[in-house]
């Protein structure tokens, strides 16, 4: 989808302002709301890829305008109602029609299996590689509307292997249909004159994660 | 606006109780707990109060989650892993062709990612981005600061690297080559800043604790503390 989440080139957004002595959190609220994103992830009625394309489908003046945890608000909200865990009357009112139909649910003591046993998007299976290490490569000019991971500033562009991490699950369908669609996952260098012109410098280079679906042979 | 407070099993107090004495009669803003809840607040708190009552969510997980991410995981684990690489050539080695496996040797309590380590040289500085979200290694440097996940950072990085250098004030001569890394995947980057000069025969503890988590994510460079002889 070529949503507003993809910034990647855009012009004009501010400075960039480090605040000194961060704290993790600034509100409680943003406490709550991140950790009860967790908590229900443990249920996994959605994947990861799932609510990365939950929280593209804000609406765009709505994303630009909101912080970082009410697009976690939000695509908490969306996925729950979405996947059928909670109505969307009970998400307006506030009031439960009624216990979900869950076996378990995660518990402090929990936490720790979950953080140390994350769901990896390694996989380990054998899925030949399209491309190796040095090839020349073009990203694929895709503009799909549902979810993918080629940024827009890529597309079109040549650019070249520099590693491949092997086998992984492929994000444009595992959002959208749940397939994992296993293939090679690479590291491709793009000089950034050829990304952004003759201004930039010719040392320079962005490196991008691309799956072989995202690739051509130059 | 009614509130839900009922659906709270364990009550959470948001009551209107002044523990502190400010005794100067100067008008106060409101602290976090006594405002009245709007906007995410509220919608938050609303979320919450009926996935307990569903059945979906303990509120008490809720709360160790929290207390894990803000006390349990965060840049000194990163800081932990750069100096043992400034001082372990073994390790380094391991670090830069298996860098998952190298950073599990620590044990830290984490989200354990896929991970690629980039080292910064006399000739080449690593800068980490995620443009299309906020990929960030939460299992070594915790959660991302705001600055990395707002709009002006996200889309400087990649087309301007060296403006968003400079204005953060360690900006690379020319000579140098920029190297941009856009964490698209489940796979996150960490920079191995340059060990600064003058800290020969220092200890790992030592090191680590003048390693940053802005020179981790590639925006600042190590330096030696001037009060440090």
């Amino acid at each position: 989808m070529n949503g507003v989440h993809d910034l990647g080139g855009m012009q004009d957004m501010g400075p960039v302002v480090i605040e000194t002595n961060e704290p993790v959190f600034h509100a409680d609220w943003e406490r709550r709301i991140f950790a009860t994103r967790l908590a229900c992830a443990y249920h996994r009625r959605w994947n990861i890829d799932m609510n990365r394309y939950a929280i593209e489908r804000m609406p765009p003046a709505d994303y630009l305008s909101t912080s970082y945890y009410e697009h976690v608000l939000f695509g908490l909200e969306t996925l729950l109602v979405e996947q059928g865990v909670i109505s969307q009357e009970e998400l307006d009112s506030g009031h439960s029609q009624g216990k979900a139909a869950v076996d378990s649910l995660l518990q402090p003591e929990g936490l720790e299996h979950l953080l140390r046993n994350r769901i990896r998007a390694r996989r380990e299976e054998s899925v030949a590689a399209k491309f190796r290490p040095g090839d020349r490569v073009v990203a694929r000019n895709l503009h799909p509307t549902g979810h993918t991971r080629v940024p827009r500033y890529v597309r079109g562009r040549e650019g070249i292997i520099d590693r491949d991490f092997g086998v992984y699950v492929f994000p444009d369908t595992h959002a959208m249909t749940r397939d994992p669609k296993p293939q090679h996952l690479y590291s491709v260098r793009f000089d950034a004159r050829e990304l952004w012109g003759d201004a930039a410098s010719t040392r320079d280079s962005v490196y991008v994660n691309l799956w072989d679906d995202h690739l051509d042979p130059r | 606006m009614s509130g839900h407070d009922h659906a709270h099993p364990k009550g959470h107090d948001h009551g209107h109780h002044h523990d502190h004495d400010h005794g100067d009669g100067d008008h106060h803003a409101l602290s976090e707990h006594e405002k009245p809840l709007s906007g995410p607040a509220l919608r938050v708190k609303a979320l919450e109060s009926l996935l307990v009552e569903k059945g979906l969510v303990n509120p008490q997980t809720v709360d160790s989650i929290i207390e894990t991410f803000e006390k349990k995981i965060g840049p000194r684990n990163g800081a932990r892993v750069v100096a043992r690489a400034w001082v372990d050539p073994a390790f380094k080695a391991r670090l830069l062709k298996n860098s998952r496996e190298a950073i599990e040797e620590f044990g830290f309590y984490g989200y354990g990612e896929d991970m690629v380590v980039v080292e910064n040289t006399p000739t080449v500085r690593n800068l980490v981005v995620c443009t299309l979200c906020s990929c960030y290694p939460w299992s070594v440097l915790g959660l991302p600061p705001v600055w990395y996940k707002s709009a002006p950072y996200r889309a400087r990085a990649v087309i301007d690297p060296r403006g968003v250098l400079r204005e953060l004030g360690s900006e690379p001569s020319p000579e140098v080559e920029v190297r941009v890394w856009d964490s698209t995947a489940e796979l996150r980057y960490l920079v191995l800043p340059e060990r600064p000069a003058g800290t020969e025969g220092w200890t790992e503890e030592a090191l680590a604790a003048i390693v940053t988590r802005d020179a981790m994510i590639g925006v600042a460079v190590v330096a030696k503390p001037e009060a440090a002889a």
